[in-house]
């Protein structure tokens, strides 16, 4: 199983960076063309990008880069260079309804057949950033199927929504829940968004355990400090994990005995349980026989 | 009244004994203030200063030292000529060097270390003979060996009484030890202190005894406080020093090193500083606790030793206020002279004692030598400092160092300048892979039984030129412009001067 607990930005200007981010051990990496390059530097970074996507070994660490909205004149030439560098997924902004998708899609398509790319094997994750996104969650997250996930960008969505972050996220609850909801019932991932008060660690511990709660995958990061403290969040307790193993062992007992029931201690445990502990293992970057 | 009355008796020889000098009345103990002096000239006077001979100096003020350049203003004032100068090391505040050496005041150097305009100076060949570069222990051994002949000890101090006894842990330019300066006192022919804060007899304890001392001159100042040393060394933010610091302590870890009683000694640099904040968390975590830390002493090492986590504080210099704090106040942080630190001469030093020491690097090769003084462009701009010290004195010799810095490679065929030699170096710690030193075959075996991503060097070098391409060998014409001596007294390296430098 992919995990993607972490992903790290990383500007598209900033060749120090992009040279060798993944040494933090992210478990994705997301070289950002938009945000965070002004528009001055637009070509520069997605040069940048391209040359690194070319020319640098990530020893393995999936690669995504975020493009610029297909409604700037940026987006489409990003999508190509993208592309013929050798992403291996697209991260589109400001996603707003399953259309932007489309459009997107057809561009990857395009870009896939001049590029000589397999078909399909450029993957998208829409980020979600406005109320209308939000409520249109559903169809975004079954609007393709390169789509591996759908992240929300809390910043924008609460400028929309016209209010502010707290501390406790109050006004991302409804926003995270129905998308986790949705990410879950199209089976892809759903991914937190960043947290950026760096010096405030407590408060992104506490945002993080939140984010696991409510059932999301991961997280975006911006720092490579911001790492280890994600994986060990979303890293199971060791009393679960023994306990996972447990019942997967029982599992594959039960399997190879042909009963259709798993018993563990004398009880009966349900196919959900004997899935959730195969998630936790997978976690943990135990492979589940 | 002087002589006795047994004085015309007293035969000046007795049998089956020898020759004798006999009693010829008490001598009245000079007055306290007969060191003072008041001025620099009058006490240079008084102490004979002449042309050709060795001064010495210390650099407890590092960066903010003023004693250097007033002194050789002075000096050359006098119109003294050929000196040698002995500090334990220079740096970018003594650019004004360059002038004394141009008029024929200073013939000769050897130093620790040099940065800066006078550096870049000295690169270009400025100087007639070549310096001579000493790593601490080296001279000390030097020193004390008298080998290195000091004919007069110029020693700045934040205090001292009137009799010289001096300190560096009080006054308002504190620096903490004065380990340094101490081998100076115990040999120089003349020692004169230069000190900011006169105060009454008796300072103690005294760094520097009322024994060793000639003269006293009270000055206003003997250096900025800005650039003597800052409140706290802090700690390093940056993700890749931390990265390389804890895969250092993951690597010391692996190694066994951390056991009840081991010994430790970080160098400076903001990777090899944190490995400090590493090794407490694991000593924390398994309730181990360290007999010693040495060498150079930062907060983060008196923080070790208030909370109980290691026994002692052994400084030979204090790398900011918050350890020249402990100096003055906890009785576990010592101050240790160089000679007791490193010299290799002696019955036995502290760095002998060392489970690990982790040092930074310029430059490391492919047979781990590595290089702290010359710059990708081959001019000095660095000090030896107690690399090779600690490096043959400890067990376990960490070397940390990012693969890259900017668009250079850190891991290379040749280090440009030897300063410390691989034999006596470990393990090679960088961001992208550790490198095992081939002679410890069971180290790698540890390293690689704990997870750690052990590479081989040539691996990490080729690594390296993926990114930077091969940089084109640097040219030197035939001019050694510095000699580096390693810590017995032998000649480890040449520095020559780089082509298209000459003056």
């Amino acid at each position: 199983m992919k995990l993607r607990r972490s992903m790290l930005y990383v500007p598209g200007n900033a060749p120090s960076m992009l040279r060798d981010a993944h040494i933090y051990g992210p478990d994705s990496l997301m070289f950002d063309l938009e945000d965070a390059v002004s528009p001055r530097e637009k070509d520069a970074a997605r040069h940048l990008v391209f040359r690194a996507l070319k020319d640098y070994d990530y020893e393995g660490v999936e690669r995504v880069v975020r493009i610029n909205g297909l409604d700037t004149p940026h987006g489409l030439e990003d999508i190509a260079a993208v592309v013929a560098g050798g992403v291996d997924a697209v991260r589109l902004p400001k996603t707003d309804g399953p259309e932007d998708i489309a459009e997107v899609e057809r561009a990857v398509e395009a870009a896939e057949k001049r590029f000589k790319r397999e078909p399909g094997s450029v993957k998208l994750i829409a980020a979600i950033e406005t109320a209308r996104g939000i409520l249109a969650v559903k169809e975004i997250a079954s609007a393709s199927p390169r789509l591996i996930a759908i992240a929300i960008g809390a910043e924008d969505f609460v400028t929309d929504m016209h209010t502010s972050r707290s501390a406790d996220g109050v006004e991302l609850l409804t926003a995270r829940s129905l998308l986790v909801m949705a990410a879950r019932a199209a089976g892809i991932m759903a991914l937190d968004t960043v947290y950026s008060s760096l010096g405030d660690e407590e408060g992104f511990i506490r945002e993080l355990r939140l984010a696991k709660q409510l059932g999301f995958d991961g997280k975006s990061v911006i720092h490579p400090s911001q790492i280890a403290l994600t994986h060990a969040v979303f890293m199971p307790s060791a009393d679960e994990l023994a306990k996972a193993r447990r019942i997967v062992a029982a599992a594959a007992e039960a399997e190879a005995k042909g009963s259709g029931v798993v018993a563990l201690d004398g009880k009966m445990i349900d196919k959900p349980i004997v899935e959730r502990a195969l998630r936790a293992l997978a976690l943990a970057g135990e492979a589940s026989s | 009244m002087s002589g006795t009355r047994n004085q015309c008796a007293m035969p000046t020889h007795i049998p089956n004994y020898g020759p004798i000098e006999p009693f010829m009345g008490a001598h009245k103990a000079a007055e306290g203030s007969a060191k003072l002096f008041a001025s620099l000239d009058a006490a240079l006077d008084a102490l004979g200063a002449h042309s050709g001979m060795t001064v010495s100096f210390h650099h407890h003020f590092r960066e903010g030292d003023l004693i250097v350049n007033m002194v050789l203003e002075a000096l050359a004032r006098r119109g003294l000529r050929d000196l040698s100068l002995a500090p334990s090391s220079l740096s970018s505040v003594h650019a004004p060097l360059i002038d004394f050496i141009k008029d024929g005041t200073i013939r000769r150097i050897r130093t620790s270390g040099l940065r800066g305009p006078l550096a870049d100076a000295i690169s270009a060949g400025l100087m007639d003979e070549p310096i001579l570069i000493q790593s601490h222990g080296g001279r000390a051994r030097a020193i004390d060996g008298g080998e290195l002949v000091i004919d007069l000890a110029v020693l700045g101090v934040p205090s001292c009484d009137e009799r010289g006894n001096a300190s560096g842990a009080f006054g308002r330019s504190a620096c903490g030890s004065l380990g340094y300066a101490m081998v100076d006192a115990r040999n120089a022919k003349k020692v004169l202190l230069l000190s900011e804060e006169i105060v009454p007899y008796p300072l103690a304890p005294a760094s520097i005894r009322q024994d060793y001392v000639d003269a006293i001159v009270a000055i206003d100042s003997v250096g900025d406080p800005s650039g003597i040393g800052k409140g706290a060394t802090r700690m390093t933010r940056d993700p890749r020093e931390l990265l390389i610091a804890g895969n250092a302590a993951a690597a010391i870890s692996a190694a066994g090193v951390i056991r009840q009683g081991f010994s430790l000694q970080t160098g400076s640099g903001g990777a090899s500083l944190a490995v400090v904040r590493f090794l407490r968390e694991m000593m924390v975590e398994r309730g181990v606790k360290a007999s010693f830390a040495l060498g150079g002493i930062t907060s983060q090492l008196v923080r070790l030793l208030e909370e109980g986590l290691v026994g002692a504080l052994f400084d030979v210099q204090s790398f900011d206020l918050d350890a020249a704090r402990s100096l003055a106040s906890n009785p576990g942080h010592r101050e240790m002279d160089a000679s007791y630190y490193a010299n290799p001469g002696l019955k036995g030093c502290a760095v002998d004692a060392l489970d690990v020491v982790v040092l930074s690097a310029m430059e490391v090769d492919l047979e781990l030598n590595v290089n702290v003084i010359t710059g990708s462009d081959g001019v000095i701009r660095g000090a030896s400092g107690g690399h090779c010290d600690t490096a043959a004195g400890a067990a376990l010799t960490v070397v940390v160092a990012p693969l890259l810095r900017g668009r250079l490679p850190s891991v290379v065929d040749r280090v440009t300048t030897i300063v410390t030699p691989g034999e006596s170096v470990d393990l090679l710690v960088t961001d992208r892979g550790i490198a095992v030193n081939p002679r410890r075959p069971e180290l790698a075996e540890s390293l690689r039984g704990a997870g750690l991503p052990v590479r081989d060097i040539d691996w990490l070098k080729r690594l390296a030129e993926s990114y930077t391409g091969i940089p084109r060998p640097l040219e030197f014409d035939d001019r050694a412009i510095a000699l580096v001596e390693y810590r017995d007294g032998t000649i480890i390296d040449l520095i020559r001067r780089p082509k298209g430098l000459s003056r």
